[in-house]
């Protein structure tokens, strides 16, 4: 009734917002209350807060395992954990992080973070937002589930054929993890999607390519990243799939199938996954540091084209994971020699960060020590990558704890620090209070020391021959001291993680209030309040530079006339944001978690039987019949809003 | 204090029985196993690129180092209400721009300079010479190694396992291939390592040049024992090389004593028939390790145990004890027949 009201008169925001209007916003955007409503819920913030929970939630299943590791290692010939278990732990932890943490905890970011820097409600597709989530999700809880069994893929993160085919894991380990894959990896690609619309569409007026954040330049390149290196492991994974399942022969040499197609689909996509974990750690870099330098960050322009180059060239290098295999010898130094040019563009940035630092006037707090500690961590496993670049060198060390050591280096010096610093950075942001800034202390300086004690070893290690994916080692190895101290490091990173568990706890109710500015940063996120409210901004800022909140005339205008009754968003040009459009963004609903619910049935029950793929898809069309299904209220008011001038 | 005196003895329980499991398993003296340690050309070619690229790396890991304590030293402190500098919005930054491009180009240049190191260093690997070369044929199983000596006249070829013995001096051709899945080759004080590929051949050419044991293992996951699919080569003087490898070629010796005769009855009539094989008698099963040499073997289980009547026995009996997964069943034998077995297999040297 009282939508029909609304839709004869649409209201429309005023500027500056009455408290009466940005009650109305409120009232359109929130998500519905309720356990159905948390079901229905599709508020980017919402989603993004369950995604960033979720992961950090696997990150610490994949660390537990990662500290079981660590304790069968501790000495040799230890019987605590037998080949089986242990085959199935390594390979749930390498799964894990990679497929569980680091992607999506970076996608999690921005499903959170970047509407906010761009002045924008919402995501693009709200409703597809929060059914890649719970495909996401859900696709994490098989896997662990399936773990709990006893049926827990036990092939390596990697799954190398033959060893995953059908002859040599006979079972449904490999299955699960396979199925891992297609959940995973839907759900990136759907991510992708959003991220790369939202970007490109719903920028705030004045907000040209040109003045975007480098954290969203960031997660824009790793977004169109994902959209071409996650296809070849969905290929690659199905035809496992397939060849498990059903008999086809893709990877079976006796009947003209190839082992080394699965290498090469693998890592086309498994070297860009390396940087699309990097890059978004870049971007974190790149917000942190001119904020704790006081200054704007210096080389923007050579950066932006540094994550561009980074991006292309990722893709020219997945054989550098293939020196040991049978191909031609100088086709291997073409990829030593992208290999090393990869590092080009990492360097342009890494002195451009130099520079920032050097020309402004620090505030060395808890965000700013994750970053800096990026500069020995990740250097330093750019360093080993450079040798693992290099045929010769890999031949000596590939497949050794030597490339335990790199991996840590780049993965955690290059990612996970500067994924804390953002935790710290913008933990006030999301939550509206600060987290302790003594415990935070403890937490780096554990985690770092931690972190070196547990990984430096492990280059000595793996130079004196300790293969990598051993359940153990024989004690007249001599590998046992340095393995040790690499348990005691792990047992100070886990103390650290404890720390930040504790301190997120405690300042979630006891934290100081952040208010909407804590740090006095100049991006867009930092001009609404902390936690802000469901329509994030209650009348969109436009801007004129790349800090808007540092610009000496201060916020340049805002929009006027959106409505305040319907999710109505603005749309921009993609190069220049000039306003283009108005469009009218659906309201929360069910359908999108109850269409995640029945693809799960479909790709679990398709590890059981080929029909699954059937009769299961009838309750995946019927969800996404329902998802899209139109509403008579919610068109007659998007209708009105189109009519009215 | 009470406390800590009770977690004492705990500790001690703790670290006797980490002592016990130790020894659980017996242990093997194994031969060099340093990629460092360069016992042939291979190896040392790597090394020095190693060298080289080490040092450039440390150098330039201290010199970014620098520059962030510098950056961190020089800028001055603030806080958040510090109010923003943006005096670099309006100019051009001359100091940081040269700065930054000295350090590109340095960076360039020496990024240039380790591919052309490393190209090098794979030409000189490439040009090993390859003239008197010997040929040996391995193939990887789940797990451990099945080497295969070539020749001609037929009778000249044979077959052994997990002991690679070379002729110090000269080159080495392994050819290589998988019978399962994918294992990699690496003797690390010798070469780099080389995959074995089901459906595929792949060849690592390499040469000892001083006499000695050198260890070997598989680099690749391979399944359950990755972890004790070692192997040893060997490098003798090519004398000592040419009386092994004229012993190898002797079908099995005939059993003199009444304990390795009834050992021989029972290995022919046991199991042991459906996957072994030793030349000379009926047994000719290339499921697993041939056995017509054992004794002259210094290890067992693909380097798991050294070769002893006592590992031998303990092996035969339940082999999933010392190797949890390896496809040998465990022999339901009386322990007279046992003895027996033992006695025969340790005979055949």
């Amino acid at each position: 009734m009282t939508m029909t009201a609304r839709a004869t008169e649409p209201r429309r925001n005023s500027v500056p917002v009455t408290a009466e209007e940005a009650a109305a916003l409120e009232q359109t955007w929130r998500d519905p209350s309720g356990i159905y409503g948390w079901l229905a819920a599709i508020n980017h913030k919402a989603i993004g807060r369950r995604f960033i929970v979720t992961a950090f939630g696997f990150f610490v299943a994949g660390g537990l395992l990662a500290a079981a590791m660590r304790l069968q290692l501790a000495r040799p010939d230890n019987r605590l954990i037998g080949p089986d278990l242990y085959n199935q732990i390594f390979t749930m932890h390498g799964t894990t992080m990679m497929f569980l943490f680091a992607v999506p905890v970076m996608q999690a970011m921005s499903v959170y973070l970047v509407p906010l820097m761009i002045g924008s409600r919402s995501v693009a597709f709200p409703r597809m937002n929060a059914y890649a989530y719970w495909i996401y999700l859900f696709g994490g809880l098989m896997l662990y589930v399936a773990f709990a069994l006893n049926i827990g893929p036990d092939a390596g993160w990697f799954a190398y054929v033959p060893l995953s085919g059908p002859d040599f894991s006979p079972g449904k380990r490999v299955d699960f993890w396979a199925q891992l894959i297609t959940f995973t990896e839907l759900s990136g690609l759907l991510e992708a999607v959003i991220l790369v619309t939202t970007v490109f569409k719903l920028r705030t007026p004045g907000m040209t390519l040109n003045r975007l954040p480098l954290f969203v330049w960031g997660m824009l390149v790793t977004a169109f990243m994902v959209m071409f290196a996650l296809p070849a492991v969905m290929l690659a994974s199905t035809a496992l799939i397939t060849d498990r399942l059903v008999g086809t022969h893709f990877y079976n040499p006796a009947e003209g199938g190839d082992a080394m197609l699965w290498q090469h689909l693998f890592w086309f996509f498994g070297h860009p996954e390396v940087y699309l974990i990097f890059i978004p750690g870049l971007g974190f870099m790149s917000a942190i540091i001119p904020t704790f330098s006081r200054r704007p960050i210096y080389g923007y322009s050579a950066m932006v084209i540094s994550l561009i180059a980074t991006a292309f060239l990722a893709f020219g290098l997945w054989v550098h994971h293939m020196f040991a295999t049978n191909l031609p010898e100088l086709g291997k130094s073409f990829f030593t020699a992208a290999s090393m040019m990869i590092a080009i563009p990492s360097a342009v940035q890494i002195y451009c960060w130099i520079a920032t630092l050097w020309t402004g006037r620090l505030v060395l707090r808890t965000p700013l020590l994750f970053v800096l500690a990026f500069f020995f961590v990740l250097v330093l496993g750019g360093m080993t990558g450079l040798m693992l670049a290099s045929v010769p060198l890999d031949l000596q060390v590939h497949d050794t704890y030597f490339v335990v050591a790199h991996l840590h280096y780049v993965l955690i010096g290059g990612a996970v620090f500067p994924l804390f610093g953002a935790f710290y950075y913008w933990f006030p942001k999301i939550t509206g209070r600060m987290l302790s800034e003594r415990l935070g202390r403890w937490n780096f300086w554990l985690f770092l020391i931690g972190f070196n004690v547990t990984f430096f070893p492990m280059h000595l290690l793996g130079v004196q021959g300790m293969p990598r994916r051993v359940y153990t080692y024989p004690v007249e190895m001599g590998w046992g001291g340095l393995n040790a101290i690499a348990s005691l490091g792990a047992l100070t990173i886990a103390i650290s993680m404890l720390l930040f568990v504790v301190n997120v706890w405690r300042s979630l109710r006891h934290g100081a209030p952040a208010g909407a500015n804590p740090w006095n940063a100049g991006t867009l996120e930092w001009a609404t309040s902390s936690p802000p409210p469901a329509c994030n901004f209650e009348a969109i800022p436009v801007v004129a530079g790349r800090d808007p909140l540092w610009e000496p005339g201060g916020q340049a205008s805002l929009v006027r006339g959106l409505s305040v009754d319907s999710r109505e968003v603005l749309m921009t040009t993609v190069l220049d944001a000039a306003p283009e459009s108005r469009e009218a963004f659906p309201e929360p609903t069910i359908w999108p978690m109850v269409g995640a619910l029945a693809t799960t049935v479909l790709f679990v029950g398709s590890i059981f039987t080929p029909w699954a793929v059937v009769w299961a898809s009838v309750p995946v069309g019927i969800a996404l019949t329902a998802w899209f299904w139109p509403r008579r209220p919610e068109n007659r008011a998007h209708l009105a809003l189109e009519r009215a001038p | 204090m009470a406390r800590r005196f009770a977690a004492a003895p705990a500790a001690a329980t703790w670290l006797a029985a980490s002592v016990a499991f130790a020894q659980d398993r017996p242990r093997v003296v194994p031969g060099a196993h340093d990629a460092l340690l360069a016992a042939g050309p291979q190896a040392a070619h790597i090394g020095q690129l190693w060298n080289v690229v080490v040092a450039v790396c440390t150098v330039v890991f201290c010199a970014v180092l620098l520059g962030v304590l510098v950056a961190l030293w020089r800028s001055g402190k603030a806080t958040e209400a510090t109010p923003v500098d943006l005096s670099s919005l309006g100019r051009h930054e001359r100091g940081p721009y040269r700065a930054v491009l000295a350090a590109i180009g340095v960076s360039v240049a020496l990024l240039f300079a380790m591919v052309v190191a490393s190209v090098a260093a794979d030409r000189a690997l490439a040009r090993l010479s390859l003239e008197g070369a010997v040929t040996i044929d391995v193939t990887a199983h789940q797990w451990w190694w099945e080497l295969q000596y070539g020749g001609s006249p037929e009778s000249a070829r044979f077959t052994t396992a997990n002991e690679l013995h070379v002729p110090v001096g000269k080159p080495v051709i392994v050819r290589l291939r998988s019978d399962d899945v994918i294992h990699s080759f690496w003797v690390p004080s010798l070469a780099g390592k080389k995959d074995l590929i089901p459906g595929r051949t792949t060849t690592l050419h390499f040469r000892a040049d001083q006499p000695g044991r050198y260890r070997g293992q598989c680099a690749e996951f391979c399944g359950f024992q990755h972890a004790f699919m070692a192997f040893e080569v060997i490098a003798d003087p090519p004398d000592r090389y040419e009386a092994w490898a004229a012993a190898q070629r002797q079908p099995a010796a005939e059993p003199d004593d009444a304990a390795a005769q009834r050992g021989r009855d029972v290995f022919l009539r046991s199991a042991c028939v459906m996957c072994h094989a030793i030349e000379g008698t009926i047994a000719a099963a290339r499921k697993a390790p041939d056995l017509t040499h054992l004794a002259s073997r210094t290890t067992l289980a693909a380097g798991t145990l050294p070769n002893g009547a006592d590992e031998l026995s303990r092996w035969i009996a339940d082999p999933q004890a010392l190797k949890p997964g390896v496809n040998m069943p465990a022999a339901t034998l009386a322990s007279a027949d046992l003895a027996a077995l033992v006695a025969y297999l340790g005979s055949l040297k």
